[in-house]
């Protein structure tokens, strides 16, 4: 039987631990905290490049906020002797993410440069992804959204603009990845470290972002991933997430 | 099994009267009040739907952290009210107990029209209804199939299957009833009935294979129901977030389904006693036995709470800690202390006979029981999800009129299929009486040889 033989060599590969490792690329991206301001332009970046509609002070005020990357606002102390801590949030990428594991139809997925891919098309908006998923990092069309001229004028053509129902989240700019492969691919050689940068890394004026590939030992990112400060959000969930983060310094420590 | 639960001083031509009646004599209230919920149907359920469906899940009071709402809860709860239906008819069947004959048909119609609204309230739970069946998995164009690792995907699987089983179990237990019923009406319901009774003729071969049959389904839906839930209560369990991911979630959504569909049916039985004149047939030992499955149930159901903040507390991490603060003491608190008056406190009144025996109080108790026990569908939903792990994405919930109104019109379509359901199907069962009925004497008057089966 050796169409059971083969479903079965295949159903094991994929019970492997570092099953990721095995495909060409593992993109991934590290979070200095250190060096991050909180300015928000990553945020305002990702609006532009992925047609993130401006749901208005309405939508906002009732929790419906559309924002792929957060900035994480936490206040520590009473006053007058506050600190504020803030955290870019976005979807993590898990190599073990609940929220594929819980879509009826498929539509969102591993793919083969361990992204956690969002088919738009394929949703039928059971939100459970969202309810699954510990960083709260899916947004959902509880409407359809329109730009007001001129708006539409900038809407980013390598990125479709989503329909009311669908769920949505961080695609690590999955337009930029493809566009740096097929170059590559023509060039016959890999995607080198800095072909490709999501949006929110190529604005971030401090650098405090680095985005690259986790197979490529000499990659940015890999280097900062051996840093000692280097940890993932929510770690003891098993998530294996694949954006790290960099502890801030904390000069100030009594 | 106490032998007054038989109703006395019947014979079986006044089960058929009674029953055939119930049938073909329909008075100007029925109509009154059918008109009444189907016109609340339309207006509280379809309108708010189709504006949905216009403007999008928006319509909804859903937000960011709490993107489920109402609907889910909503669909638990029909879900569980289901549960009692077919599932207490078969264990009851199984274990022979003569109080359930009278009662079991309009249960098992409460299961099948209970799943009919929950499928609906899937239809507006979802964001894009019109791609549905994506979620049944189907050879088509786009060589997709659904995902099979997913709980919901578990779920559609379930519930097609309890649907399919619990009709086929209420349509085949109805035939022997149908050809009663086709025997003694003409026009248009004869010929209904003589397509409904599948030739049903009354040979001893034919009741044996019925009885077979009837047994045989009955043993197979009671680990379907059982799993049924157990697998709704995946939808919520197999996440991670705190206060959903916990092991007693099947067993506890199991028993708080046969808990309020239990209840469901004391509320069901009062209606039909009162308004369908089956005064003779539904009595107070039915009444006195739900009750007192309602205590154990409301017994177990308490242990299982407890045992649930007990896991909770001690699991010890802050996001457990935090999702139990909220829940008991949280925005939400007043309606969990409402769910405990109402499903762990007032069914202690049950411990004494009286009550149970006492018609009135067991409606008010029953129909109490069901808004605690939605309220703790909703609690579910509700206080889990604004209470995740990342407090900057803490949120709070609050149904919207949309929601409330699709709330009330769903139990408008329950009762609009309940009352179509009374019409066609003997809506108690015929032959089950009458075989609680002492035999009547042979007719000795025509002087015509008694009827002997042949073999």
């Amino acid at each position: 039987m050796s169409f059971i033989d083969d479903f079965l060599a295949s159903w094991r590969e994929y019970r492997e631990p570092g099953y990721y490792d095995g495909f060409d690329y593992h993109w991934t991206m590290s979070v200095d905290l250190d060096r991050c301001t909180g300015c928000g332009a990553c945020i305002t970046a990702c609006q532009a490049e992925n047609n993130i509609p401006i749901v208005g002070e309405d939508a906002i005020a009732r929790g419906r906020e559309m924002q792929w990357i957060r900035i994480e606002k936490y206040w520590e102390g009473e006053f007058p002797d506050v600190k504020l801590r803030f955290i870019p949030m976005l979807c993590q990428h898990c190599d073990a993410a609940p929220c594929e594991t819980v879509c009826p139809v498929s539509a969102t997925y591993h793919n083969q440069d361990g992204l956690n891919a969002q088919v738009y098309n394929r949703c039928i908006g059971t939100r459970s992804c969202a309810v699954y998923c510990p960083y709260e990092v899916r947004y959902f069309n509880y409407n359809n959204h329109h730009w007001d001229a001129p708006l539409e004028q900038q809407l980013n053509p390598d990125v479709s603009v989503r329909e009311k129902g669908v769920m949505e989240k961080c695609s690590f700019c999955i337009q930029r990845i493809r566009q740096a492969k097929d170059v590559a691919k023509d060039e016959g050689r890999r995607v080198q470290d800095g072909d490709v940068q999501p949006a929110c890394v190529q604005t971030c004026p401090t650098e405090a972002l680095v985005f690259g590939d986790q197979n490529d030992p000499d990659s940015r990112v890999s280097q900062t991933m051996n840093d000692e400060r280097a940890y993932h959000v929510l770690e003891e969930l098993n998530t294996a997430p694949s954006v790290v983060y960099l502890r801030k310094v904390e000069t100030d420590a009594v | 099994m106490p032998s007054d639960a038989r109703p006395q001083e019947l014979t079986y031509a006044d089960v058929n009267r009674d029953v055939v009646r119930s049938l073909v004599e329909t008075g100007s209230k029925y109509y009154i009040t059918l008109a009444c919920s189907i016109g609340v149907m339309l207006t509280c359920f379809f309108f708010p739907w189709f504006y949905q469906l216009y403007y999008g899940i928006g319509a909804a009071g859903v937000n960011h952290p709490s993107v489920w709402g109402t609907y889910l809860a909503s669909f638990i709860f029909w879900i569980g009210l289901s549960h009692s239906g077919t599932l207490l008819s078969c264990v009851l069947h199984i274990t022979n107990s003569e109080w359930r004959k009278a009662m079991y048909r309009s249960a098992e119609a409460m299961t099948l029209f209970s799943l009919c609204v929950a499928a609906m309230m899937v239809m507006v739970h979802v964001g894009r209804p019109w791609f549905i069946h994506w979620a049944v998995p189907y050879p088509n164009q786009m060589e997709m199939w659904p995902n099979f690792r997913s709980p919901l995907m578990f779920d559609v699987m379930a519930i097609t299957t309890y649907l399919t089983g619990s009709t086929i179990f209420i349509y085949m237990g109805s035939i022997p009833d149908f050809a009663a019923v086709r025997d003694r009406t003409t026009g248009w319901r004869h010929h209904m009935y003589v397509v409904l009774s599948l030739g049903w003729r009354g040979t001893d071969l034919e009741w044996h294979r019925l009885r077979w049959a009837y047994t045989f389904l009955a043993v197979l839906i009671i680990p379907l129901a059982v799993s049924v839930h157990s697998i709704v209560s995946w939808d919520f369990a197999l996440s991670i977030v705190p206060a959903l991911h916990q092991t007693i979630f099947a067993p506890y959504f199991v028993v708080g389904a046969i808990y309020s569909g239990t209840a469901g049916i004391v509320t069901v039985m009062y209606f039909l006693r009162k308004y369908m004149n089956f005064e003779q047939y539904i009595t107070k030992v039915h009444f006195d036995n739900l009750g007192k499955l309602l205590l154990v149930l409301s017994l177990i159901w308490t242990y299982i709470n407890i045992v649930e903040l007990f896991t909770g507390w001690y699991g010890g991490t802050s996001g457990e800690i935090e999702a139990l603060r909220y829940r008991l003491f949280g925005y939400y608190a007043p309606l969990y202390w409402e769910m405990i008056l109402f499903c762990a406190v007032a069914p202690l009144l049950m411990i004494s006979k009286r009550f149970r025996t006492s018609f009135v109080p067991m409606l008010i108790l029953s129909i109490l029981i069901n808004i605690g026990m939605y309220t703790e569908r909703f609690l579910i939903v509700g206080t889990s999800l604004s209470r995740q792990y990342l407090p900057d994405a803490w949120g709070l919930y609050v149904p919207s009129l949309v929601e409330l109104s699709i709330i009330v019109g769903s139990v408008a379509m329950f009762i609009t299929l309940f009352l179509i359901f009374v019409k066609i199907f003997p809506s108690v069962s015929i032959y089950e009486v009458k075989e609680t009925l002492p035999e009547p004497e042979p007719d000795t008057t025509t002087g015509e040889p008694e009827w002997q089966p042949t073999h």
